[in-house]
């Protein structure tokens, strides 16, 4: 269903908007409910200097207004520019302080996340699971992900599910997420970190926790065996040529840990951290030349006889 | 109004023949006239403003439709770390300089800044650190990282090529122009203000200059430090930022914002300072609240500084330290806000004409209410958390820096045209340009408010078009082209101006500033006789007319000419008086030798050639000492007759 959800929602062509504006965590709606609340109260404050802007502007002054302050100067400055802000702020800065009050600094369940360039890693060590740039949690449980880079700085941000932590190289920063119903959430980088940054995206599954303990079951076991000629053949192409450099199939000898696990990769909806969709046609194109789709990422040109492309292929798809 | 005397032919003749610089390129090259040199700041930071126009418009064009391939991905990141840099580092900061060289010592009524060389020195080093910037064009190695640069991506891991280079090195060299810069603003508005030129009569563009001076004093080592530091980093290995010897990424965003959020009021408080001064000449009446206006340039001066981590609530800083930063970030709203209601005030107050400087100054203060109020939106940090790093900032900071500084600073070209020049513009033709600029900003620039909170971050190359992002996109590049539109508009009409212009007269606005006390353009020596001032509006006001010129009974002091002929006038104290008698260099050529050394230096540096740095570093020093071998006067002016003299006063 999740799966499904994926697919439909992000590369099959109808529009996502969904964005802050669309909560569906608890950091997400603090978020949202200061946007609205702030957004009412500033409109109301730009209104009111527009009317008097334009009515000061149309208006004849009284004789007497050419000295000092005035009485419309001084309500003007002291009141416009000192009390008003002075209220409003100290509103502000109560609603701030409540909803970082809010913010919790401990979750039920531990997810590592690794920014690379330009890519995921996500690794539940509660659970065994290692997976690139989809992941899933289980609905209505705090998640509490910590957070650290291989190379650059990124960002890691779900805005329908919380607002932005940013990925240090050297320092592992702790952010609490959770999502509030079943759904798929696109993420992406935020913070920029090289040619592809734009190609960087990620997906949150929110599942039932019974689907969410059969995925994360599932994602723990190790690869299931070829077992037809063509993927038998796939995977000795597989570990003898470049790819097991950088890539780990558990249950196979390919170990890399320079790129994605590539364990369940047939089960995942995009190749690239979203860039284009997992299907055996992507899929051969970005095994023969990544560098035409994703300029900049660290995936090589992979020379592959057409015989062996297509085991490869073949192999890698049946990676459920 | 008759403020202008008719200068007597000698008095005349013997000034210009004492400030005149020599013709042809001599004289270009060894200027250190406040005025020529305001100019030429003007002149360069437009041409950049065009440079990096053209930059934005690209980005424009290349995101107005989804997965748009009409520029990769590594031309893309160039194009907006170049944009951001320029329209920081070598257009507003630059522009706002060249304003206040031009029309600063003309508004506190002298002759020059207090270091004349010295500001010739700050403008070669901001040309060449400019060129040396753009000169990664000439071997195609560009940063791509962004204003900001932050490390380690800008390490030498991540970004091997120049481009870094070019870009640390440039920056912590153009600081020695910002810096020398303030030091002269703080200066010469303390020691050659006019006598009478209290601080309470201080002309508000004065003090914003002043409260942005110390700012520059105080904050610019941050960034100098910041860029330095990243340039030992890549070109001798040591490990200030990189996390994989012990350094630490984030070290250097407290650097950089030390100076990067007072830098924002830097830019802005000036801008406000333009503002401060067109307002109330074509409202027809002085500021409504001078005093708290001047407050809240220094209050602002002030808690700029405790604002930083602003830029940093995403990087795990803790709840309480955001909160202190957080509450800062709130609190500079009330100086700010302030200042708009004053200038409602004013307008409340006053009879409204409609120029086109007004219509700029009243397009700043609409534009520039909605980027303050989305300031205070990403003050609160859980909504930041969300708006960070997205268009909604992009949209933001647009609204401060393009609608708080870039139209003020437009509004500035337009009123401070026909002092600069002589010649009045086209005013119907600066109208619409005025519209073209507003509503092609407004439409470019709204629109990405929406695109930042539908999930859009920034500083990506493309965007899929299932993310919905397309429309939102394209209205922006239709802004965008409008707006450029507009800038076109203003250059033909200064274009055509600049040539045919009817003769503007000393002052076309009816304004009360003392620039305006003086011909259009002003004479090389500025001022006849320095000015005695006895009100904060001295061509407005009656009573104090005469303040301008130098009636004993009046300002109690003549300082005539003879007596000032390559000489301006030093005061001192709150109340400006008078103190020395201050002899004024003449033209040089040893500040564009200094600056051009330093530019060696920078270019060893860039190549780490040692040989070339200590030949830098030889001409530097030779420089130095030819710049402070003792001041040698020319022939004495021959004595004036008394009876001329006495002719002259009366």
């Amino acid at each position: 269903m999740a799966a499904a959800a994926v697919a439909g929602l992000s590369l099959s062509g109808c529009a996502v908007r969904a964005g802050a504006l669309a909560p569906k965590g608890p950091g997400a709606r603090r978020a949202e409910f200061e946007f609205w609340l702030m957004t009412t109260v500033s409109a109301a404050i730009f209104v009111l200097v527009c009317v008097v802007l334009v009515w000061g502007m149309i208006r004849r002054p009284k004789s007497g207004e050419q000295e000092g302050y005035g009485r419309s100067g001084r309500l003007m400055i002291f009141g416009g520019g000192i009390a008003m802000p002075v209220v409003v702020l100290l509103g502000l800065m109560g609603v701030n302080v409540y909803m970082l009050a809010a913010e919790p600094e401990q979750g039920d369940l531990v997810l590592e996340v690794t920014g690379y360039q330009f890519w995921w890693e996500f690794h539940y060590p509660e659970l065994g699971v290692v997976t690139a740039n989809e992941v899933h949690i289980p609905v209505g449980r705090r998640v509490e992900l910590r957070v650290t880079s291989v190379d650059v700085i990124h960002s890691f941000w779900v805005p329908e599910l919380h607002g932005k932590i940013d990925v240090f190289p050297g320092r592992t920063n702790t952010w609490v997420i959770e999502a509030e119903e079943p759904g798929v959430y696109r993420g992406q980088c935020a913070e920029f970190c090289g040619l592809q940054h734009a190609n960087m995206a990620l997906y949150v599954i929110a599942d039932e926790p019974a689907v969410f303990d059969a995925w994360a079951e599932h994602e723990a076991a190790p690869a299931s065996p070829p077992t037809t000629a063509l993927a038998r053949l796939g995977l000795r192409v597989m570990q003898s040529s470049s790819c097991a450099g950088c890539h780990a199939v558990r249950g196979t000898t390919a170990d890399g840990q320079l790129g994605p696990d590539l364990t369940h990769f047939a089960s995942r909806e995009t190749i690239g951290a979203g860039t284009v969709p997992n299907d055996r046609g992507h899929l051969a194109g970005w095994l023969l030349d990544a560098q035409a789709i994703k300029p900049g990422s660290l995936m090589p040109p992979v020379p592959l006889a057409p015989d062996d492309l297509h085991a490869l292929v073949e192999y890698i798809e049946t990676l459920e | 109004m008759t403020t202008l005397r008719e200068p007597a032919p000698t008095v005349h003749e013997r000034l210009e023949h004492t400030w005149r610089d020599a013709p042809g390129l001599v004289g270009w090259l060894t200027t250190v006239d406040h005025k020529r040199i305001g100019n030429r700041y003007i002149v360069t930071a437009m041409i950049f403003f065009l440079l990096s126009g053209v930059q934005a418009l690209i980005m424009r064009l290349q995101l107005a439709v989804p997965d748009n391939t009409l520029v990769d991905p590594q031309t893309f990141n160039e194009l907006y770390t170049m944009h951001g840099t320029t329209m920081i580092f070598l257009f507003n900061t630059p522009i706002v300089a060249g304003f206040g060289n031009y029309i600063l010592p003309l508004q506190i009524g002298t002759r020059d800044m207090a270091f004349p060389r010295l500001n010739a020195f700050s403008y070669w080093v901001y040309l060449f650190a400019g060129i040396f910037i753009y000169s990664g064009y000439l071997v195609d190695q560009l940063p791509t990282a962004g204003w900001f640069a932050y490390p380690p991506f800008t390490g030498s891991q991540f970004s091997p090529d120049m481009g870094m280079d070019f870009w640390a090195i440039g920056v912590a060299f153009l600081g020695v122009s910002t810096t020398v810069g303030g030091i002269n603003f703080i200066v010469t508005t303390f020691k050659l203000r006019a006598p009478g030129m209290s601080v309470s009569r201080l002309p508000l563009f004065v003090w914003a200059f002043l409260a942005t001076s110390f700012m520059i004093v105080f904050a610019l080592p941050g960034v100098t430090l910041a860029a330095v530091l990243l340039e030992f980093d890549r070109a001798f290995g040591t490990h200030f930022y990189n996390p994989g010897g012990g350094g630490l990424p984030v070290l250097y965003q407290h650097l950089f914002w030390f100076w990067g959020h007072p830098e924002v009021y830097i830019l802005f408080v000036p801008a406000t300072g333009v503002i401060s001064m067109i307002i109330p000449v074509f409202a027809r009446r002085p500021i409504v609240g001078y005093l708290a206006v001047a407050a809240s340039l220094v209050a602002i001066a002030f808690i700029s500084f405790g604002v930083w981590v602003h830029h940093m609530f995403a990087t795990g800083v803790p709840v309480l330290v955001g909160s202190f930063f957080s509450a800062a970030g709130l609190l500079i709203t009330i100086p700010s806000g302030v200042q708009i209601f004053a200038w409602l005030a004013t307008l409340w107050q006053g009879r409204v004409r409609w120029k086109s400087p007004m219509l700029f100054s009243v397009g700043f203060l609409t534009v520039f209410v909605l980027g303050g109020i989305t300031g205070v939106m990403v003050s609160v940090i859980a909504f930041d958390w969300q708006a960070t790093d997205t268009y909604f900032i992009v949209a933001h900071f647009h609204y401060v820096l393009n609608g708080g500084v870039v139209f003020p600073m437009f509004a500035a070209l337009h009123y401070w045209f026909p002092k600069f020049t002589g010649r009045m513009f086209n005013e119907p033709l600066a109208q619409a340009s005025f519209w073209l600029m507003f509503i092609g900003f407004n439409v470019a620039f709204f629109p990405q408010h929406i695109l930042g909170l539908w999930g859009m971050p920034r500083r990506v190359y493309t965007y899929q078009s299932e993310l919905g992002w397309d429309g939102m996109n394209m209205l922006s590049t239709i802004g965008g082209f409008v707006f450029a539109l507009g800038v076109l508009v203003v250059i033909a009409n200064f274009a055509w101006a600049w040539k045919r212009g009817a003769a503007a007269g000393p002052n076309p606005w009816e304004a009360d500033s003392l620039e305006w006390a003086t011909t259009s353009p002003p004479r090389d020596y500025n001022f006849l006789e320095i000015p005695v001032v006895g009100s904060r509006n001295p061509l407005w006001n009656e009573d104090h007319r005469e303040g301008i010129v130098t009636e004993p009974e009046h300002g109690g002091e003549v300082l005539a000419p003879a007596e000032m002929e390559e000489e301006t006038l030093g005061t001192a104290g709150l109340d400006a008086r008078r103190e020395a008698v201050l002899p004024m260099p003449e033209p040089t050529y040893w500040p564009i030798v200094l600056a051009f050394a330093l530019t060696v230096i920078c270019v060893g540096v860039l190549l780490t050639n040692v040989q070339l740095i200590a030949l830098g570093f030889l001409g530097a020093v030779g420089a130095a000492i030819g710049w402070f071998q003792p001041h040698e006067h020319g022939p004495e002016p021959e004595p004036e007759p008394e009876q001329e003299r006495e002719q002259e006063m009366a």
